[in-house]
């Protein structure tokens, strides 16, 4: 069914009986030439990619939940190409311009918003930084503004300039950036997927992986075995504990971090605002909450709830930057468990076994990669190579020492 | 949370940092062979379980003790809680037997 304007007028003319479920409900069958673990954000691209461009047949998505039921569906969804190293930049600016035409090329509306994200600076040392940063974007085809402190107060004259410890002096600005409605995300390329004969199988978790002579030739699953030419793996937060079925460690810690919505108020922010001074940043969403969040709770956890400094800390840091937020209530909060590698930035490889590909590490900005994240791991599925905007991120390269450490925080992953 | 202190008595997590697993301790030797690979194993490599992992935990806005915590991952539970000198001592005192 192609989604139209047209249609959603006829269907409302015959009260809306015509829709029909976005996806299948297969069962898994004994064999496929590629078996995706996870039905996140990345998974449901991935598979979506491999059919679409990559033209491979024979695709399932293995869920242990519901789809949508991990970290795609619990980000607060800024997207943004606003790094700063070779290794990152272009693959990040490859993501935003998938994004761009994204909903084209889903027929679906992922309420992708070109709102802008604003890099509040506070000291001389952080504006150095950030036209650094600028120009780095610039190089690899990005778009960056340098603002000065009353172009930021003619975007939120509502901040607060004078601060003692942290006055605005400016701010960096991705125009390009912005907001996409997350679970849309997932929903728009699970459809796409389906469409092209992709099996999503839900409630299907894997439990083990076959293999034979250093090659893997399926997965154990709590539905039973499936055969595999190919298995590529998108846990997100469960990356340690899936690989380790496979007798693999990986250079990744899991950590909560928590996000924040307040009651819906009328129309303040027009875009994504972050604090340079501490860890916090914030939106509003188009019902008209504000969506804001802030630094990790910082130990190893899986469990989706965070603790209360982190709350104290989050709400300290909006009071600094806008005090007006102090009169919102909050209508609720939530955790989700982070892939945090030791240098802060993704992986995208194949294994030391045949057949196996991982694809983690996604920290907290996993969300704003998911089409490219998706793109690039399907090519290196299908070609065996990798895609050239993902090439730095390597299983090996800590080993090696080309660590893509955009912070300088060393192997320190509540530190990324 | 709480973390208890075997000197203080129940503390609230946020006086402390956090490290990372408890393993960190035993760091290798660079004179033994294969150093290279065992130091990048322990710079970068973790077991990361869902379930009890022990952790090291700096006392910083306290008495700057380091406390070796062993607490689980899916629930926060904190079952136990020693002074990571002790601990290390302890170990030592195992190896050198
Ligand atoms: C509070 C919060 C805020 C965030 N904000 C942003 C943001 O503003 N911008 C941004 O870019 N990123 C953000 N992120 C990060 C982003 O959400 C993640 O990096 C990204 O969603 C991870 O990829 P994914 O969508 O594939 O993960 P997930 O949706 O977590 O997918 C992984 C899936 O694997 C499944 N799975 C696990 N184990 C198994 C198994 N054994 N068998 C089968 N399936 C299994 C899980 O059930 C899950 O559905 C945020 C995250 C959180 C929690």
């Amino acid at each position: 069914m192609k989604y139209s304007g047209f249609r959603v007028v006829a269907e409302a003319l015959f009260g809306h009986k015509g829709w029909k479920p976005l996806w299948r409900d297969p069962d898994p069958k004994p064999a496929y030439d590629f078996v995706i673990v996870g039905g996140g954000g990345h998974g449901l691209a991935t598979a979506y990619y491999l059919a679409k461009t990559f033209a491979e047949k024979r695709i399932a998505v293995l869920e242990k939940r519901w789809l949508g039921s991990g970290n795609i569906g619990r980000n607060t969804t800024i997207i943004r190409s606003n790094y700063l190293l070779p290794g990152n930049e272009p693959f990040y600016e490859f993501s935003m311009k998938l994004w761009e035409g994204l909903e084209q090329d889903l027929n679906f509306n992922a309420m992708v918003s070109q709102r802008g994200i604003l890099n509040l600076i506070h000291s001389d040392a952080q504006r150095d930084a950030y036209r650094r940063r600028g120009n780095a974007m610039l190089l690899a085809g990005a778009d960056a503004q340098l603002l000065d402190r009353e172009a930021v107060r003619r975007m939120y004259p509502y901040l607060n300039f004078d601060n003692a410890r942290f006055p605005i002096k400016g701010g960096l600005l991705q125009a390009r950036a912005g907001t996409a409605r997350h679970d849309g995300v997932a929903w728009g390329y699970a459809r796409g997927a389906d469409l092209r004969g992709v099996d999503i199988i839900q409630n299907c978790e894997v439990t083990g992986f076959q293999i034979e002579g250093g090659k893997v030739v399926g997965v154990e699953t709590s539905r039973g075995p499936i055969k595999a030419k190919k298995c590529g793996v998108c846990v997100a937060g469960s990356s340690s504990r899936v690989m380790e079925k496979a007798g693999m460690r990986l250079p990744i810690e899991s950590h909560v971090i928590q996000a924040f919505v307040s009651e819906g108020l009328k129309p303040t922010i027009n875009g994504v605002i972050t604090f340079g001074a501490g860890h916090f940043y914030i939106s509003q969403s188009d019902k008209g909450g504000l969506v804001f969040g802030g630094d990790l709770d910082g130990y190893n956890t899986y469990a989706q709830r965070g603790n209360l400094p982190v709350v104290e800390d989050v709400a300290r840091c909006g009071m600094a930057l806008m005090p007006a937020i102090g009169r919102a209530r909050l209508l609720r909060n939530w955790g989700g468990i982070m892939d945090m590698s030791m240098d802060g930035s993704p992986i995208i490889d194949r294994t030391p076994i045949e057949g196996l590909y991982f694809n983690g590490g996604w920290c907290y900005g996993g969300f704003k990669a998911t089409p490219a994240s998706g793109y690039a791991f399907a090519h290196l599925l299908s070609t065996d190579a990798p895609h050239p905007t993902a090439a730095a991120y390597r299983l090996d390269r800590f080993a090696r020492g080309y660590l893509i450490d955009e912070k300088g925080a060393g192997a320190q992953p509540n530190l990324h | 949370m709480l973390i208890p202190h075997p000197l203080l008595g129940p503390r609230d997590a946020e006086e402390f940092t956090y490290m990372g697993d408890a393993s960190l301790i035993a760091r290798p030797s660079a004179s033994d062979p294969g150093a290279e690979q065992a130091f990048s194993d322990y710079v970068y490599l973790r077991d990361n379980p869902a379930g009890v992992h022990r952790e090291l935990w700096f006392h910083e806005a306290g008495d700057r003790s380091w406390i070796v915590v062993t607490r689980n991952t899916l629930t926060h539970e904190i079952l136990d809680a020693q002074l990571a000198r002790d601990v290390a001592l302890a170990s030592a005192a195992e190896a050198g037997e």
